[in-house]
């Protein structure tokens, strides 16, 4: 990067906000070693952006104070972290043994019909994206479903236009109008 | 929120405070929380550590080796902080009882935390979730943030002159990093790959400091122990095999759920009566006893004690406790696939048997279930996988051959009826088969 085009992206506005700014500071503290911090770091500034953008990973390597080829060496082994926009609202359908037994691709397939979209697909909306995911930890409440941080349990194929209708609703008025549909990239945790 | 179950036979130890509210200090010192770190801090580490290794705890992530030995590695003297580490990645499949553990009784997992630092003379503890359990964090957080406020936690706790400080953190997503070394490298902001062992993490681990790694599960036991003494825990269980544990039974059983049970109750016994039988009227046909990564029992195989030693001589182990229960209306060579599938994602690609075995093994699987296998590829699919174990840096490798074997051994007729282009005589109705272009 040249030093112009540097100097051009520190009178945009910040890449954190004022808050994850705080969060980081306070993080950076509680570790023997500030790169302790890299991975929740990561995980709390995707939140906040939906993905992990060029800037967001010049960002957190600028704070941490290591390369950006570091952070993203790290960031590629996490399958929660992302370097492309997901959904407004993930869905993580498990499809590991113990929901496997009790249905989860059964699931999985009715979600891919409502949304019209493949196992790994976004919306055109960009408001739900679906992802089949390894174990997420609720096999005894199995088929298991995670929607961002959301945990649903013991779902079946006629939970799924309840559910979808469910995070439909917590979206404002406003957005609602197609043509006002945010764009794809937008924070799914807006 | 995760249901609750219960059973008559259930020995209520770890799990005594779920579903009472105890997420609140107040409600968890009511119940008699944070007695039993006061007394820790009284009677001294050496009385800590024998009363651990007297109530014959043995972890409860895996491995199943003793936590009081464990405790007792740690050097005395060390030039560099030593460290408690929490691992609550809880990533088997098969298993979710960390998850109640958090939910439920978070002031149980800072309490042992407490103690095993007491006990090893460390000074900081980390307690690591899996990132997917964000509400979990939160709930730890909150408890952390109390049990400060009440000098529970902080440089002089419980008025004495021990010092103990405790860190959350989130994971991001890696099965691996429930390994012991993969946990440090990722708790220091790296890649989760393991390290190679010796050194052990009791001599050199976190920041190179001498490092205690225990299992959610087992921290939050500790203070039970200190509560009812060595003798009394130990006493539930069967020998070499104390107390209690979280068994998770989930799959094709009527009353699916997390029941605490001493070690050694029958595992017949755990399927039929205690989670109710197999639904719908169908048969047993398998049971993966301790997590994924633990080899099949047969229904003929099943009537043994479940603990480490009894499940060991069976031919597989006890594990994290994630007991799934297999109907006769599941095709073997399907669930062989979605678990090596599981492992060939999360293999970390470190070391080549398991990078290439566990990607080999899925491809062959996946063509085998497909129905485009030859017999040759049955002998080739167990030779695969016997030529990966013990070949790699942690166990992982291992984790994804021993199921493997088992399947092929003990289903063999099922690996051979979808031979000759056979569609598989299990599919379920309305999925396609897979097709080879």
């Amino acid at each position: 990067m040249s030093p112009k085009s540097k100097k051009e992206k520190s009178k945009s506005a910040p890449v954190f906000s004022a808050e994850l700014a705080a969060r980081f500071d306070a993080l950076v503290e509680k570790y023997p070693v500030k790169r302790s911090a890299l991975i929740p770091m990561l995980l709390y500034a995707q939140d906040e952006a939906g993905y992990l953008s060029d800037a967001v990973v010049a960002e957190v390597a600028r704070r941490i104070g290591i390369t950006e080829l570091e952070v993203r060496d790290v960031a590629s082994y996490y399958s929660m972290l992302r370097f492309k926009p997901a959904g407004r609202y993930n869905i993580q359908v498990c499809t590991n043994i113990s929901c496997m037994l009790r249905g989860a691709y059964e699931v999985s397939e009715r979600f891919q019909e409502e949304l019209g979209i493949g196992p790994q697909g976004v919306t055109p909306d960009g408001l739900f994206s679906l992802e089949e995911v390894e174990c997420i930890g609720a096999c005894c409440w199995a088929p298991a479903v995670q929607v961002n941080y959301d945990f649903h349990d013991e779902i079946r194929p006629d939970h799924v236009l309840g559910i979808l209708s469910g995070y439909r609703g917590k979206i404002r008025p406003a957005e609602k109008d197609p043509a006002k549909e945010p764009a794809k990239g937008t924070p799914p945790h807006a | 929120m995760p249901r609750l179950v219960s059973h008559p036979d259930e020995v209520k130890i770890v799990s005594r405070r779920f579903g009472m509210g105890a997420t609140s200090i107040d409600r968890y010192l009511e119940l008699g929380g944070y007695e039993p770190v006061k007394k820790c801090l009284a009677q001294g580490p050496e009385w800590i550590i024998e009363e651990i290794k007297a109530s014959g705890l043995r972890g409860r992530g895996g491995a199943g080796f003793s936590t009081g030995m464990k405790w007792s590695f740690v050097p005395k003297q060390s030039a560099k902080p030593k460290y408690i580490l929490v691992n609550g990645d809880e990533s088997e499949p098969g298993t979710c009882k960390d998850h109640l553990i958090f939910l439920h009784d978070p002031h149980a997992v800072i309490e042992g935390t407490i103690i095993a630092g007491l006990a090893v003379g460390a000074k900081m503890g980390f307690i690591y979730l899996r990132g997917e359990y964000r509400y979990l964090l939160e709930i730890m957080e909150r408890a952390v943030a109390d049990a400060y406020e009440r000098g529970f936690l902080g440089s002089k706790i419980f008025g004495s002159e021990a010092e103990f400080q405790i860190v959350t953190q989130t994971g991001a997503g890696a099965y691996e990093v429930g390994e012991e070394s993969a946990l440090m490298e990722s708790l220091e902001g790296k890649r989760g790959i393991p390290r190679i062992k010796p050194p052990f993490p009791a001599v050199v681990g976190l920041y190179g400091g001498p490092t205690v790694i225990n299992n959610a599960e087992t921290i939050a036991t500790v203070p039970h122990i200190i509560a009812m003494g060595a003798a009394a825990y130990a006493a539930l269980g069967t020998p070499r095999n104390g107390g209690t544990r979280l068994f998770c039974i989930s799959g094709h059983v009527e009353r699916p759920g997390v029941y605490e049970l001493p070690l050694g109750y029958n595992l017949k016994k755990m399927i039929y009566e205690v989670a109710g039988g197999i639904p719908d009227g169908h048969k047993l046909k398998a049971v993966v006893p301790g997590g994924s990564s633990t080899p099949v029992l047969l229904p003929e195989e099943i009537d043994i004690g479940m603990d480490f030693d009894q499940v060991g001589k069976a031919g597989s182990m006890l594990g994290s406790g994630g007991v799934v229960v297999i109907d006769d209306h599941t095709c073997m060579v399907e669930f062989a696939l979605r678990i090596i599938s599981f492992y060939a994602h999360e293999s970390c690609g470190w070391c080549i048997p398991c990078r290439e075995g566990t990607d080999w093994l899925k491809k062959s699987l996946t063509r085998f279930h497909a129905g485009f296998g030859s017999l040759s590829d049955i002998d080739n699919i167990q030779y695969l996988a016997e030529n990966m174990l013990g070949r790699t840096f942690c166990p992982l490798g291992d984790a994804a051959a021993m199921p493997t074997i088992a399947f092929v051994k003990k289903f063999r007729k099922e690996f051979e009826d979808h031979l000759n282009g056979k569609p598989c005589p299990y599919a379920r109705e309305g999925v396609p088969q897979l097709t080879v272009v």
